[in-house]
């Protein structure tokens, strides 16, 4: 029992994906255990969402090496889509039917009879908190009722794994928050979920363990916390300014802070205490518009390891 | 590909219909009526005055097989282009059942056996019409039916192969406008290819549709010898095979990128 326990959920070794003479995915290691919650976390087009499609087993890997439930994605992949769980970075619902026919319908796909599918679709409809609208059609609900009804399909065959590609790109941030929220509960109920997200609070909200993904390349791994603690600080101090911030503020400030990052509008002092830090500037009669102390995130780590901020300002 | 999957793929096909169903049987009702009310009537009248048709058969008897064929064509190419292209890129049904155990193949076989589906229930309605117009003249006409789901396919599977690389639905605008209007108006649809000048006849021989109507035409009017029959079934399948197995590779090179 105990080998089988250790045996990972997905497994990739060396993968790559290449098209033409891009190549999206370059050579990736990682693993996903049972019960975890993992994240790839990078901008657009650092590879997440090619990975993604390799494990749903509908993108075949140009190279290296990759199980997923032990099993082969190419050889075996309607054996594991069987198993799998899939919410799609764009909706594939069809609006012409209602929320309930869309779980039903799907349901089939997996060869479930309608008897099973109707008190199966009835309880994930109620988990996904659309039983007001069960009956009506898909077309006229929000954005963040789609990717709930999006979520209680995927999850009508009893997934072992669930891939959510960014699951909440482009909703609204109370919608996000309810979506978060029913994630959050089928982890607790010990969901295996693999996400991909270019937000960092979605990474920190969400994932156990994480690998941050730059143009096809793994740039760190670990969790959240780990990230941060081993490519940031505790703190961070921001000064914002209206335009760019003078080049000399980089001088004026040393001592200050570990880390500077200069960005194009504000100043980044990477810090084990903001306040003393944010003392010391005003004791150097700099004057940024505003001086903002806050936790180290997600996106400091990206910051560091990549120069880049995740979301293009 | 498997028969069990590919039926749950059709099994979307058939919900989806339910939407639709009442406009299109109304569509395949009024469709034959006034085609026959006005060729094999009105036209007929006097190409029948004129005593040229072949063998001397009354003109309605002539043209309604003819229809008949152009239709299961017609409905064969419409069924593979807009839908195809819309569960790829519009409704991404494609992309759902691809979440699932269906596969490629699944869904190819799925679609077409809809696509099989649409031709045998409109072509069963046309038989019907003809038959209340009297354009009947073999019991061999039963066998039209499923000559037509053939010819359907011949044209379904192709169209699909075809739909499954483009981006946009403007593309089968040519495929109509130079593929499928003039083989309908020249396919031996309406008169004799033998009527044509010698190059085009050739070219018209060419064409599934021509062996389409010249094998609907054989049943219904019982004239139908075993060489040439064999000899349409075989061409019609080579179009249906071939159009199917195509769309297995275009499919496959659109989907699982």
């Amino acid at each position: 029992m105990g080998e089988s326990q250790q045996l990972p959920l997905v497994r990739a070794r060396g993968l790559e994906k290449r098209f033409d003479d891009l190549v999206a995915v370059d050579g990736i290691d990682f693993d996903v255990q049972k019960g975890e919650a993992f994240g790839f976390l990078g901008p657009n087009g650092a590879g997440k969402s090619s990975t993604m499609r390799m494990i749903g087993c509908v993108s075949p890997p140009s190279g290296g090496e990759l199980r997923v439930l032990g099993l082969d994605p190419v050889k075996d992949g309607a054996q594991i889509r069987a198993r799998l769980g899939v919410v799609p970075q764009d909706d594939t619902l069809d609006f012409e039917l209602t929320v309930r026919e869309n779980v039903i319908i799907y349901g089939r796909y997996f060869g479930m009879s309608r008897k099973e599918l109707r008190a199966r679709a009835d309880r994930l409809i109620e988990f996904v908190q659309l039983e007001d609208r069960a009956d009506s059609r898909v077309e006229p609900l929000s954005g963040g009722m789609k990717r709930r009804l999006t979520i209680a399909r995927s999850l009508i065959n009893d997934p072992e794994v669930l891939l959510l590609d960014e699951p909440t790109t482009g909703l609204d941030p109370q919608a996000r928050h309810v979506v978060w929220d029913r994630l959050h509960s089928l982890k607790h109920a010990g969901a295996t979920l693999l996400l991909t997200t270019h937000y960092m609070d979605e990474a920190e909200q969400l994932c156990d363990r994480l690998v941050v993904m730059d143009k096809g390349k793994i740039a760190a791994e670990g969790s959240p916390v780990e990230l941060i603690r081993q490519y940031s600080t505790r703190e961070v101090v921001e000064l914002r300014f209206p335009t760019e911030p003078p080049a000399e503020i980089a001088t004026s400030v040393d001592g200050l802070a570990r880390r500077v990052e200069m960005l194009s509008n504000r100043v980044l002092l990477y810090t084990d205490d903001g306040d003393r830090t944010a003392d010391g500037i005003h004791g150097r009669g700099l004057a940024p518009q505003s001086v903002l102390v806050r936790r180290s995130t997600l996106e400091d780590v990206f910051l560091h390891l990549t120069g880049r901020t995740l979301v293009d300002e | 590909m498997s028969y069990a999957l590919a039926l749950r793929s059709y099994e979307f096909w058939l919900a989806f219909y339910k939407r639709t169903w009442r406009g299109s049987l109304a569509t395949s009702i009024v469709n034959p009526v006034f085609y026959l009310g006005a060729l094999g009537v009105g036209l007929g009248t006097l190409v029948n005055r004129a005593g040229t048709t072949p063998g001397g058969v009354d003109y309605l008897a002539f043209v309604a097989p003819g229809v008949l064929a152009a239709t299961a064509m017609q409905v064969g190419t419409t069924e593979a282009s807009w839908p195809v292209l819309g569960s790829i890129r519009w409704t991404r049904v494609y992309y759902a059942m691809l979440a699932t155990p269906l596969g490629i193949g699944d869904i190819v076989v799925g679609h077409q056996l809809w696509m099989a589906t649409r031709v045998a229930t409109s072509s069963a309605v046309y038989l019907a019409v003809i038959a209340a117009f009297g354009g009947i003249q073999s019991p061999l006409a039963v066998l039209a039916l499923p000559a037509c789901v053939l010819i359907g396919v011949a044209f379904a599977g192709p169209m699909a192969a075809y739909a499954a690389t483009r981006e946009r639905d403007g593309a089968f605008v040519p495929v109509m406008r130079f593929g499928i209007v003039p083989m309908f108006l020249f396919s031996g649809t309406f008169f004799p290819i033998s009527r044509l000048p010698v190059v085009l006849e050739w070219v018209a021989r060419a064409t599934p549709l021509w062996h389409g109507v010249d094998l609907c035409r054989g049943l219904t009017l019982g004239t139908i010898t075993w060489s040439s029959a064999v000899v349409h079934v075989a061409y019609l399948l080579v179009w249906a095979v071939g159009g199917v197995a195509l769309a297995f590779s275009t499919y496959r090179r659109r989907l699982l990128k």
